[in-house]
């Protein structure tokens, strides 16, 4: 994890950049995306014919490209993005590339501390994975599925290490699938393998997979469950004991199973989204309790307030005490935490972030085509053209903003009362 | 395609030779048939089939809606009741106990001598929905293992990829990127946002376009381009939203493929999901997908191209240069328009980008199938005939207005009705509305 002690908690506001003048010095500028301490805001730019760059804090890398996209900073600050030059594919991290290039690269992932990038790649037709530009030995001749342990050391994905011809469905009916980590494929293979999930310590990888047409499993280092269901969804690991968790259905109705066998006594019309308390005392998922509504259950029990269209990116507090997550009824989005609506709607509300502290809640959202932040409800003075997920800082007495707004990047340092009152 | 045989007495009205059926076939036992329709009958189906069945007085009122029916010169094998009768009469009356052969025909007749279009359901006096019957029968023998080969290895993209055509992950955003690359000739500014957190609308289509059809995604930068939209296409799997795997009836693989689909619109956090013509698509979104997975709607507003299209003419976003001279009909795609309502919009749609509509007959929800849809186009080149000499009224259709071109805001019946034309020799073009609007709209900062 990165430590944000280090990061400036002090200064106020921080007037970064006039991005609004950006377009003045290049053709187009693309989407801005601001840096995790705040001090950087960039853009993928079009610096000249054919010619494409990054522009940071106003000033561009001195390398060009055919080709940009998918610019992200990686959560230890330093920006990445894949980059084409003749004909060829690599990423670049803060302007230099890596030395291997590949002939497409698909997806990027960061380890928690960000020390550790890796990359979805092809090259010449086989697929696979990169750390840090290395790719594995073995490459396969599909990869559909992309997964990294959380600190980077280990990659795997869901591979087919032989060929499919066109309308072989009985070959493909006898299993052609399984999944390699780091280059090396498990020896059982499966009709489908679908969302893999690496233990928190990197060591076990579980996998959701389809053994036949009809039954569906959870795979743990290449051993089924011994139980199969007509459906499962993505599986998450007990963080304290190691268990597995995944919903299942059965019956035409689902509900969450470890290691195989039911644990929940409730089933509902549809169950997803599981997490453990930090602690791992308690076990929430968001659940449809009846047909059309939505809401989020705890150890097995709903919630009372339900939503028509959805809830999502349920979080719990580092105390495990509270539950904040977003809801959706008539397109219009809202918070609810721990059963309580707050009280406005948006156009669209972005992941909840608790205070260290567990007191506080932040949440990007957008109204009308402005941004702001949320805290426990009240929003930000200020209205933005574009505002940045909030983070606390180590104490939760203060919060970092960036934002947009006529064109400038701020970085602003906020005493939390600034919001709450 | 042999017509008219008994084999092992079950008279089969076409004999086609496809190893997903006849292989499937093989490995039927009695007992595993009788287990499988008396567990789909107990546990899928409930009061709706049972209301239906119970409901039927057999008056044929439905044959009369039926393109089959009507092409084959009133063949009763062909009706919607006719069809029932081979298939879930007979299940239901014999409690599950039906040969294998009389499986093979079951599966053949509801995957491919049905286009689960819902016109009968309009003229059945009671409105039993016998296109819900065929789904049932396709679940039977999805779960016996006898779908036909072509639409079975498209479940199997859709398993695997989660799209239709076996696109790999790499080829999606190069695709994008090429046809970036082409708009920008015509445009300069032209962008295909990818991975675009916070856009508006998030911008899904289906597997054939970035596989055979990539000027569609190049028409569709243009119009995005000129009416200025905040939009992005995702990069990820979720791109895709067809859903074979909805007419194979392997509903837990329709249910992941679009649970994938919303989970990256939410991903996104965009507004809301603009489709592109495709019919089928818009079905297992709006209606099929979506309730399998528990919503009674969808989470996110979903608006077909026609929708898409309609606003983007009425509020003068996209305005038209100069019209479309030669003469066109409209043909109206089944999930859309009768499902979804949205022929006038169409019609608005067409009437602003063409000089000469001539409308079909009849049209709108009476319109008849193009006789692709329903997955039947997807069942492959075994069925080619069986979709020809099952449509002749739609090239009668055709014929009628004299029209030069049939406009066909979906892909299987736009890749359906080209093969009518072709086969009657109607000397007519088959154009998505894209390809016209794109031809007739003006385009500022055009090179």
């Amino acid at each position: 994890m990165i430590d944000i002690n280090s990061w400036d908690w002090d200064t106020g506001e921080k007037l970064v950049a006039d991005t609004g003048g950006w377009k003045d010095k290049f053709e187009w500028v693309e989407e801005f995306q601001a840096g995790p301490d705040g001090e950087k805001v960039a853009a993928i730019v079009k610096s000249g014919e054919g010619e494409f760059s990054v522009c940071v804090n106003g000033e561009p890398w001195e390398n060009t490209f055919d080709k940009i996209w998918h610019l992200r900073f990686g959560p230890d600050g330093r920006l990445t993005c894949i980059v084409q030059t003749e004909m060829e594919w690599t990423v670049a991290v803060d302007g230099q590339t890596w030395e291997n290039t590949f002939g497409y690269v698909m997806e990027v992932k960061f380890s928690e501390d960000g020390k550790n990038i890796c990359a979805f790649i092809q090259q010449d037709g086989q697929y696979g994975a990169a750390t840090n530009g290395e790719p594995w030995e073995n490459l396969y001749s599909d990869m559909t599925v992309f997964a990294i342990t959380p600190d980077g050391q280990h990659t795997a994905g869901a591979v087919r290490p032989e060929p499919l011809g066109e309308g072989e469905i009985f070959k493909f009916q006898d299993g052609c699938y399984t999944v390699a980590v780091d280059g090396k494929a498990w020896d059982k293979k499966f009709v489908n393998v679908w969302h893999m999930t690496f233990s928190p310590d990197g060591k076990k990888l579980a996998v959701e997979a389809r053994s036949n047409l009809y039954d569906y499993t959870i795979v743990v280092d290449g051993v089924s469950w011994s139980e199969s269901f007509p459906c499962v969804w993505e599986p998450i690991f007990n963080p304290k004991t190691g268990a597995i968790v995944a919903p299942v259905r059965t019956a035409g109705e689902w509900t969450l199973a470890q290691d195989g066998k039911i644990m929940w006594d409730r089933f509902f019309v549809q169950c997803w989204h599981q997490m453990f308390s930090p602690d791992a005392s308690k076990l929430a998922a968001i659940v449809a309790p009846k047909y059309g509504r939505w809401t989020v259950a705890v150890d097995g029990r709903p919630w009372g307030t339900t939503f028509g269209d959805m809830v999502t990116d349920a979080v719990f507090s580092p105390d495990g005490t509270r539950i904040a997550a977003v809801g959706k009824e008539d397109y219009d989005w809202s918070v609810i935490v721990n059963d309580t609506v707050w009280p406005d709607t948006y156009d669209v509300v972005w992941r909840p972030v608790f205070s260290p502290d567990s007191q506080n809640i932040a949440i990007k959202v957008e109204k009308d085509g402005l941004q702001t932040i949320l805290m426990n409800g009240r929003p930000w003075k200020r209205e933005c053209e574009a505002v940045w997920d909030p983070v606390f800082s180590p104490d939760g007495s203060k919060m970092l903003v960036r934002s947009i707004e006529n064109g400038k990047y701020h970085r602003r340092i906020l005493p939390i009362t600034e919001i709450t009152g | 395609m042999a017509e008219g045989q008994v084999i092992d007495g079950i008279y089969f009205n076409e004999v086609i030779e496809d190893a997903g059926l006849d292989e499937g076939t093989k490995k039927l036992t009695p007992e595993k048939i009788e287990r499988v329709i008396n567990d789909v009958l107990k546990g899928e189906t409930g009061a709706r089939l049972k209301t239906y069945v119970d409901t039927c007085i057999h008056c044929g009122l439905c044959s009369n809606a039926c393109h089959y029916y009507l092409s084959r010169d009133k063949d009763p094998t062909y009706s919607p009741a006719g069809k029932v009768k081979q298939t879930m009469w007979e299940m239901i009356k014999k409690k599950g106990r039906v040969s294998p052969t009389f499986m093979k025909r079951a599966s053949q007749i509801a995957s491919t001598q049905c286009c689960v279009c819902m016109r009968c359901a309009m003229y059945c006096p009671f409105g039993i929905d016998i296109a819900y019957i065929m789904s049932v029968v396709r679940r039977i023998c999805h779960l016996l293992g006898i779908t036909p080969l072509y639409i079975q290895d498209t479940a199997h993209s859709h398993a695997v990829t989660m799209n239709q055509m076996w696109v790999k992950n790499d080829e999606w955003p190069d695709t994008l990127q090429w046809q970036e690359d082409e708009a920008r000739e015509e445009i300069p500014t032209t962008r295909i946002p990818l991975e675009k957190e916070g856009a508006d609308i998030m911008y899904s289509v289906i597997g054939p376009e970035p596989k055979f059809l990539a000027q569609l995604l190049y028409q569709a930068a243009i119009i995005f381009e000129v009416a200025g939209l905040s939009w992005t296409m995702p990069a990820t799997p979720g791109w895709d939203n067809s859903d074979m795997a909805m007419y194979t009836m392997d509903s837990e693989i329709m249910g992941r493929v679009k649970r994938v689909h919303f989970e990256t619109a939410r991903r996104l956090r965009v507004k809301k999901i603009v489709m592109g013509e495709c019919g089928h698509a818009f079905r297992s979104v709006y209606d099929r997908g979506n309730r399998w997975l528990g919503w009674k709607m969808h989470p996110f507003y979903i608006e077909h191209a026609i929708e898409f299209y309609y606003n983007l003419l009425k509020s003068g976003k996209i305005k038209i240069a100069k019209k479309y001279e030669e003469p066109v009909t409209l043909h109206d795609p089944c999930n859309v328009m009768r499902g979804r309502g949205l022929y006038e919009m169409a019609r608005y749609v067409v009437s602003e980008m063409c000089a000469d509509f001539r409308d079909m007959q009849p049209n709108r929800e009476h319109n008849y199938c193009c006789c692709a849809g329903g997955g039947v186009i997807n069942c492959g080149p075994p069925y080619k005939m069986t979709r020809m000499l099952g449509n002749r009224v739609k090239a009668e259709q055709i014929a009628a207005t004299g029209a030069k071109v049939v406009i066909a805001p979906c892909h299987n019946c736009h890749s359906g009705l080209e093969d009518i034309v072709s086969h009657y020799k109607l000397g007519t073009h088959v154009k998505f509305i894209s390809d016209i609007l794109y031809e007739v709209m003006e385009k500022p900062g055009a090179v």
